[in-house]
C-alpha cells in the first residue's frame, strides 16, 4: 500500500505554521502595514538569469486564445505597481513558484512573506526584519551586520569586488568544492555564489543571525546601486544558522535603469541558451509614473517554519511537497 | 553515450567520473535565492572504493556508467579466478581476485551473489548477507557456557576466521553475517 497520500509534515508543525502566520499578521497590523493580494498568474514574469518560471495557457473571455500566463516567482512586480499607485506600505503572504528548485531547502511551490516600506532605506528595513524574526523565533539577542566584502575577507581572505575569476576559482579549488567544474564554466558571480553558498553560508548566523549587505553591483537585481569607487548594490540578506532566510532591497526607482537591467538579463539568458521573457511593461510604466522611495524584502516563510521547528528538511514543514503534490 | 541530467541524480545512480565508474552516495541541491543553482554530489569510486565530492551546475549532463547489479550463482574457483553463472542465460563470468576482495572467504559454492558488472566485466561481488559454514578448527568447546562472553577464534571450511562463543565445537554449522563478519547463531542440523 502506498502511503504517499499522507502529509510529510507533522500535525505539530502544521499547527506551528498556523501560529507563525497569525503572529506575522498581528505584527504588520500593529504597524499599520496593509495586507494585499496580487495575482499569482500574470502576463509577465521576471528576467533574473537564474529564476525559471512556470507558464500556462488561458482560454476564455477578455484575452486572446491561448494567452500565456506565468505563475509568479515572487509578488514583487505587482506589489511595486501598487506602491506606484499610492498604496503606502504593504505586505503579502502568498505562494510563489520557481521551476527546477527542489531539495532540502527548496520546493518549487513555496510560501513567501514579502513587504514594502515607503520611506525606509535598507538599514531601516533590516531593523524591522530583525524585530519580526526575533518575535517569531523567540530570539532576544541583537542581530549582527556585515558587508559582503567584510564577510569574504573574514572567511576566505579575499576581496570579492576585486578578486579575479582566477583567484575565485583557486579558492574553490583549494577548498575542494570545485570538482566537476572547469574554471571557464562559471562567470565571476557564479564562483562568488559557489564560495558564498558552500564555504561562508554554512557558518553564517550560527549563534546570532547576521545581515549581509552591500552586494556586488552585478548582483543588484532590482536594488538601487550606490555609486562610488566600487559601486555597490543596496541589497541585504539575512542568514540564521546557515540558512538564507530573507533578501531585501533599497528599491530601484529609475525606469531607465530598470530597462537597462532587463536588457542585460535578456542577453545573459540568451547567451546561456535560454529564452528571455518579454519586458514587464506594466512594471516599467509604474516606475515611469513614479515609485515612491522605499525598501522591500522577501522572506522564505517555509524556511522560517523550519527554523522554528528545528527541521532539517522543508518536507517536514510543507504538508505535500512536490513529490507528493 | 548515455547521460544523466543533474535533475535525475539520486542515491545509487552510476556515473562515469574521470574514466572510472562511480555511484552517487548523496546529492544536494544548492541555490542562493538570486544566484546560480548547483548540485553537490558525494560519490564512491566503484573500482577503488574512494569517496569524493563533485559540484555541477544544475541542469548539466554527466556521462552514465554502464553498471548493472546482477544476481549470479557461484560455481567454483580455479585458484586464480572465481567463476559465476547468470542463472537465466547460463552465461559464465570469471572474476579476478582483486574484484573478489574480501567476499571470497565466505563462498564455498552454489551461493547466489550480487555481481556488479561494468561494460559487461565484473567489478565487484557481494556475498549473500548470511552464509552457513562448518567449523573446521577451534579450541575445544566449553560445555554449558552459553554466556557468549569472551569468545574465541574459529576457522571455517572456507578458511575464514570469525570470533565465536566458547561453547562452539569443531564440526558445528554456524550462521555468519558477511556484512560484519560476525557470528549470528548455531544452525541445528
Amino acid at each position: 500500500m502506498d502511503d504517499d497520500w499522507r502529509p510529510t509534515a507533522s500535525l505539530e508543525n502544521i499547527r506551528l505554521r498556523a501560529a507563525l502566520l497569525a503572529k506575522s499578521r498581528q505584527f504588520f497590523a500593529a504597524r499599520n502595514v496593509l495586507e494585499v493580494e496580487t495575482p499569482l498568474l500574470s502576463a509577465a514574469t521576471v528576467s533574473d538569469p537564474h529564476l525559471q518560471s512556470f507558464s500556462t495557457c488561458y482560454n476564455g473571455p477578455n484575452l486572446p486564445p491561448d494567452t500565456t500566463l506565468f505563475l509568479q516567482t515572487s509578488p514583487e512586480a505587482a506589489m511595486k505597481r501598487l506602491l506606484a499607485a499610492g498604496s503606502g506600505s504593504i505586505y503579502q503572504l502568498c505562494k510563489a513558484f520557481r521551476d527546477g528548485e527542489s531539495g532540502a531547502r527548496h520546493n518549487p511551490e513555496f510560501t513567501m512573506l514579502e513587504w514594502y516600506r515607503v520611506g525606509f532605506d535598507h538599514f531601516a528595513l533590516m531593523d524591522e526584519v530583525e524585530a519580526l524574526v526575533q518575535l517569531l523565533l523567540g530570539i532576544d539577542r541583537q542581530f549582527e551586520r556585515s558587508s559582503y566584502r567584510a564577510i569574504f575577507e573574514r572567511h576566505l581572505g579575499l576581496d570579492p569586488h576585486h578578486a579575479s575569476l582566477g583567484v575565485l576559482w583557486q579558492c574553490a579549488e583549494a577548498a575542494g568544492i570545485s570538482g566537476g567544474l572547469t574554471k571557464g564554466e562559471l562567470e565571476r558571480d557564479g564562483w562568488l555564489d559557489l564560495l558564498m553558498s558552500q564555504l561562508i553560508e554554512p557558518q553564517l548566523g550560527a549563534c546570532t543571525p547576521v545581515f549581509i549587505y552591500d552586494y556586488p553591483a552585478s548582483q543588484a537585481a532590482l536594488a538601487t546601486i550606490r555609486p562610488g569607487a566600487v559601486p555597490l548594490a543596496e541589497r541585504f540578506e539575512l542568514y540564521v544558522t546557515g540558512v538564507e532566510l530573507a533578501n531585501g532591497y533599497h528599491e530601484l526607482c529609475d525606469a531607465g535603469e530598470l530597462q537597462r537591467r532587463y536588457e542585460r538579463d535578456r542577453l545573459l539568458r540568451l547567451a546561456n541558451g535560454g529564452a528571455a521573457p518579454a519586458c514587464n511593461r506594466r512594471l516599467q510604466a509604474a516606475l515611469g509614473a513614479g515609485l515612491p522611495a522605499s525598501s522591500g524584502v522577501a522572506l522564505g516563510f517555509d524556511r522560517l517554519v523550519m527554523l522554528a521547528a528545528r527541521a532539517d528538511s522543508i518536507d517536514e514543514v510543507v504538508v505535500f511537497p512536490v513529490a507528493r503534490a | 553515450m548515455a547521460t544523466y541530467s543533474t535533475n535525475e541524480f539520486r542515491g545509487g545512480l552510476k556515473l562515469m567520473i574521470d574514466g572510472d565508474p562511480c555511484s552517487i552516495i548523496e546529492n544536494e541541491f544548492v541555490k542562493p535565492g538570486k544566484g546560480q543553482a548547483f548540485c553537490r554530489v558525494k560519490l564512491r569510486n566503484l573500482k577503488s572504493g574512494k569517496v569524493y565530492e563533485r559540484t555541477y551546475k544544475s541542469g548539466e549532463s554527466v556521462e552514465a556508467a554502464d553498471v548493472m547489479d546482477t544476481e549470479m550463482q557461484f560455481l567454483y574457483s580455479d585458484g586464480e579466478q572465481w567463476h559465476f553463472m547468470e542463472p537465466s542465460s547460463f552465461e559464465q563470468f570469471a572474476v579476478s581476485e582483486a574484484a573478489m576482495a574480501d567476499t571470497a572467504k565466505w563462498l564455498k559454492g552454489q551461493e547466489t551473489c550480487l555481481v556488479t558488472l561494468w561494460n559487461g566485466v565484473p567489478l565487484s561481488v557481494a556475498a549473500p548477507n548470511f552464509v552457513e559454514l562448518t567449523v573446521t578448527d577451534t579450541d575445544p568447546g566449553v560445555r554449558g557456557d552459553t554466556s557468549g562472553g569472551g569468545g574465541k577464534p574459529a576457522t571455517l571450511e572456507t578458511g575464514a576466521v570469525v570470533r565465536v562463543p566458547l561453547f562452539v565445537d569443531i564440526g558445528e554449522l554456524l550462521k555468519i553475517d558477511t556484512r560484519t563478519g560476525e557470528y549470528v547463531s548455531r544452525v541445528k542440523s
